[in-house]
């Protein structure tokens, strides 16, 4: 079994290194084509939403095993100042950081399940999973 | 890394080489700008072909970059982006808006080509 690997992120540069870690584990997991694609776009994503907002955090990806299905698990948690609303934060289109409010919200479309926790002073954690078909 | 830009007559064309950080791409933007005055360029050719991720970072900047050198008289066009690239993009609801794009760097040119005869017959 794979083991799960860490990508501390605190630089624009390192967005690239945590999709590339993604997509290598996502390789070895059995993963191909466009969900590659799919996995580490949504892996960049919330890099960006680490690096934009809470400048520090680590993004961890993780093997995933249940019910005899297969899958990859990221989790990106910071220390920022957390998001005062969430549900806002979902939105497409809405951004605090000059982006395009994309990030958050496309991050979910790419993948099959997406949860975040945020409270504010408390940093952002967003957990996200896509199982192999 | 670093992208190359080769002039060609009235064109530039950057070829991206490897991934680009963000760096990487806000340096393309500004090297562009700064050649498309320096050679009197009338098209840009960005050559994606390598890029496994475009993000909303490097749309909007891809964008920009467009928006931008068409305000210094050169029409870009984005070359290059590969079926899965293109998926993810649609996937997260992102579009280039307005510029143009070709399958490769061969229709790319011949893009350019029809877009500066039109001009031409345009009396422009």
């Amino acid at each position: 079994m794979e083991n799960e690997s860490r990508v501390a992120i605190s630089s624009a540069a390192d967005i690239v290194t945590a999709r590339q870690k993604g997509r290598a584990l996502a390789t070895q997991l059995g993963f191909d084509g466009s969900d590659l694609t799919l996995i580490a776009t949504a892996i960049s994503e919330i890099a960006r939403n680490i690096v934009a907002h809470a400048k520090s955090g680590e993004i961890r990806l993780t093997p995933l095993n249940q019910n005899g299905k297969s899958g990859i698990l990221i989790v990106a948690n910071d220390e920022g100042p957390g998001i005062p609303d969430v549900n806002r934060a979902m939105q497409y289109g809405y951004s605090t950081a000059k982006g395009l409010g994309v990030g958050l919200p496309g991050a979910k479309w790419l993948m099959d399940e997406f949860e975040i926790e945020s409270k504010v002073g408390n940093g952002t954690k967003v957990t996200m999973r896509k199982w192999l078909k | 890394m670093h992208v190359p830009i080769l002039k060609q007559g009235d064109c530039l064309i950057a070829s991206v080489q490897s991934v680009l950080s963000d760096a990487d791409l806000l340096q393309l933007r500004d090297d562009l700008a700064d050649r498309v005055g320096k050679f009197r360029s009338r098209g840009v050719i960005i050559d994606v072909t390598v890029l496994d991720v475009i993000d909303s970072f490097a749309t909007r900047t891809l964008r920009a970059v467009a928006h931008m050198l068409l305000l210094r008289g050169a029409e870009t066009v984005i070359v290059g982006i590969q079926p899965d690239v293109a998926f993810a993009m649609v996937q997260l609801g992102l579009s280039l808006e307005g510029v143009g794009t070709s399958l490769d760097l061969e229709e790319g040119l011949a893009y350019l080509d029809r877009r500066f005869k039109k001009s031409l017959k345009h009396g422009k």
